[in-house]
């Protein structure tokens, strides 16, 4: 397995809007690597006759009949933001200044 | 140096990619019970599921799934025997689960084409990259900044009630060979889709609801070349108009970039109505990534063949078959049944033959004085407050001679009021013909009286000039007169021949 250089950790810093230290990236790389490496030893033991999957139950087509069930209300849907304003969810400035 | 659109194309061939949302009609969620009929109240349609808070689990709508298959059925997809949905990571506050449930290596209709009608009646093959399921957004409201634009803005507000709305996203292949056409191309596919949308009854796909929204991808490259130029994105163009509106425009503005020994960046745009031009929006310094990965709280969609045959024997006649049986039986042109089209009258005019009128008065009523008055007052066709039932009573009515144009119009305008029935209108404004010989005659004798100049010329063998007593006839009888039969009246009068 090539190891997680500490490129790929700023760039997966930046998609998650985390400011990382140039020690924190060095210290994160080393840290996903092992991680990595950890869950890389499954395909040690896959082999053509196990299939991927992404789903530990053997189930398909779980659906629902299309009926309305009751809503929370307003008050109960924004109980748990931190911010409201005009019945809806409050959220900081979405674009900086740029 | 500004490049007409025929120098544009003179030189480069434009390669275009669509990409359509339809928001369904489904009673409820894609993945929770909430309703889908956006009501004014914020944050009133949600639930833990569709709010993204711990522990809530997603169920697949069944109606959801079914219509995602009848859409990809009938544009001739192969539909997947076991498709999964995926998890599009993104940071915006449009989701609250910081992602959109979608799908993405694994759609569940794949590989199709549809075969849309220009205007001349030539058909041009759109081929169809995929169709796959996924879930709208929440809307936003931006405070602080000028306009409600998020640029300035000083915070944001949620409401989340069409947050997880079905959507169904439909892609093409790259679009190559339209050449001048591709305005023109790009307009009648989204018209064609809508109209197939609409006749497999699973969205109103009501474009100026944002029930079907457009995004158009265009490159330009030089004839002959192998490779596809930079593209640009233009985002949410939401009306037919301005899908061949934006295309143009685009097309232009490439050619004078790549003109002027420039590069065109690959950026979304944003289209507008007033100027028909775009304008620059968030540069991709790089492909955007979602860091998708399969949905591990929805367990994979596997249609069974059984089902996906199923829907398609129940697919209805395909729109523009359809349109050309009809315009076969109705006799006219393909442009007239294009004007058809574009009023959204196939339906209320096929309801009102149905009812009994024949096609041409149905047609002309539909078009004429009901088209007007849908446009006046911003409405679609089929939500005036009219009836095919009473539109064809009417014709009849004419039919009948009971009344002539100008009444029938009348009586219209009294249903649209809300007066009642035709019958009801025709009885409560007095609206008949006046057949009675002697009120016709009385008001004959003083349309001659009253324009002796005119009655002199009309003696003089100058029958035309007759229209001016007839109208000065129709005029006096609040045109309820039967004009065929005033203007024998005057002409026997006068002492001349028909």
């Amino acid at each position: 397995m090539p190891g997680i250089t500490r490129e790929e950790v700023a760039h997966l810093a930046k998609l998650a809007r985390l400011e990382l230290s140039d020690g924190e990236l060095d210290h994160f790389a080393g840290q996903l690597d092992a991680i990595i490496g950890a869950v890389a030893a499954v395909s040690d033991v896959s082999d053509a006759d196990v299939p991927p999957t992404s789903h530990p139950l053997p189930l398909t087509n779980v659906m629902r009949p299309d009926e309305v069930r009751p809503s929370l209300t307003p008050e109960q849907a924004l109980s748990g933001a931190p911010a409201q304003e005009q019945q809806r969810f409050k959220v900081p400035q979405i674009l900086g200044e740029e | 140096m500004t490049v007409t659109y025929e120098d544009a194309l003179a030189s480069y061939e434009p390669v275009m990619g669509l990409e359509v949302h339809v928001e369904l009609g489904t009673k409820t969620k894609m993945f929770c019970g909430c309703s889908t009929e956006l009501k004014q109240d914020p944050n009133s349609q949600t639930c833990p599921t569709c709010l993204g808070l711990p522990g809530a689990l997603p169920v697949v709508n069944a109606i959801g799934v079914e219509s995602a298959i009848k859409i990809g059925l009938a544009l001739n997809c192969d539909i997947a025997e076991w498709c999964r949905f995926a998890r599009k990571n993104y940071f915006y506050p449009d989701m609250p689960k910081n992602f959109q449930t979608s799908q993405y290596d694994e759609p569940i209709a794949f590989n199709g084409y549809l075969d849309v009608q220009l205007e001349d009646g030539e058909v041009f093959r759109v081929e169809i990259e995929r169709a796959h399921m996924e879930e709208d957004t929440g809307k936003s409201l931006h405070v602080g900044g000028a306009t409600g634009r998020i640029h300035g803005a000083s915070h944001s507000l949620l409401d989340y009630n069409r947050a997880g709305i079905p959507l169904i996203e439909i892609v093409t292949k790259p679009i190559t060979g339209a050449g001048e056409r591709a305005p023109e191309v790009a307009k009648a596919y989204v018209a064609e889709l809508r109209e197939l949308i609409k006749a497999l009854d699973v969205s109103e796909a009501r474009m100026e609801q944002g029930q079907m929204r457009c995004d158009v991808n265009l490159s330009l490259m030089k004839p002959g070349a192998e490779k596809f130029g930079t593209r640009s994105e233009t985002k949410n163009v939401n009306s037919l108009r301005s899908v061949e509106r934006a295309v143009r425009s685009e097309i232009s503005r490439h050619a004078e970039v790549l003109n002027g020994g420039g590069t065109i960046i690959q950026e979304t745009r944003h289209f507008h109505e007033d100027t028909g031009s775009t304008t620059s929006g968030r540069v991709k310094e790089e492909a955007e990534d979602y860091r998708y990965f399969p949905e591990p709280d929805l367990v994979p969609v596997a249609p069974s063949r059984e089902w996906v045959e199923q829907l398609r024997a129940g697919l209805p006649e395909l729109p523009r078959l359809r349109r050309n049986r009809l315009r076969e039986e109705w006799g006219i042109t393909q442009h007239d049944m294009q004007s058809v089209l574009n009023a959204g009258a196939i339906g209320p005019i096929v309801a009102t033959i149905d009812a009994g009128a024949d096609a041409a008065a149905a047609r002309k009523w539909w078009m004429g004085e009901l088209a007007r008055h849908a446009n006046e007052t911003g409405v679609e066709l089929g939500e005036l407050p009219v009836t095919p039932e009473q539109v064809a009573r009417v014709a009849a009515l004419v039919q009948e001679g009971s009344l002539n144009d100008k009444l029938a119009r009348q009586v219209l305008e009294g249903v649209l009021k809300g007066e009642g029935t035709p019958d009801e209108v025709v009885e409560a404004r007095g609206l008949k013909i006046v057949k009675d010989e002697g009120a016709l005659g009385a008001a004959v004798e003083e349309a001659i009286a009253g324009n002796p100049d005119i009655a002199k010329k009309v003696r003089d063998g100058k029958i035309q000039a007759a229209g001016a007593l007839v109208g000065a006839v129709m005029k006096a009888t609040r045109g309820q007169a039967d004009a065929g039969r005033a203007r024998e009246m005057i002409l026997e009068k006068l002492g001349v021949e028909g």
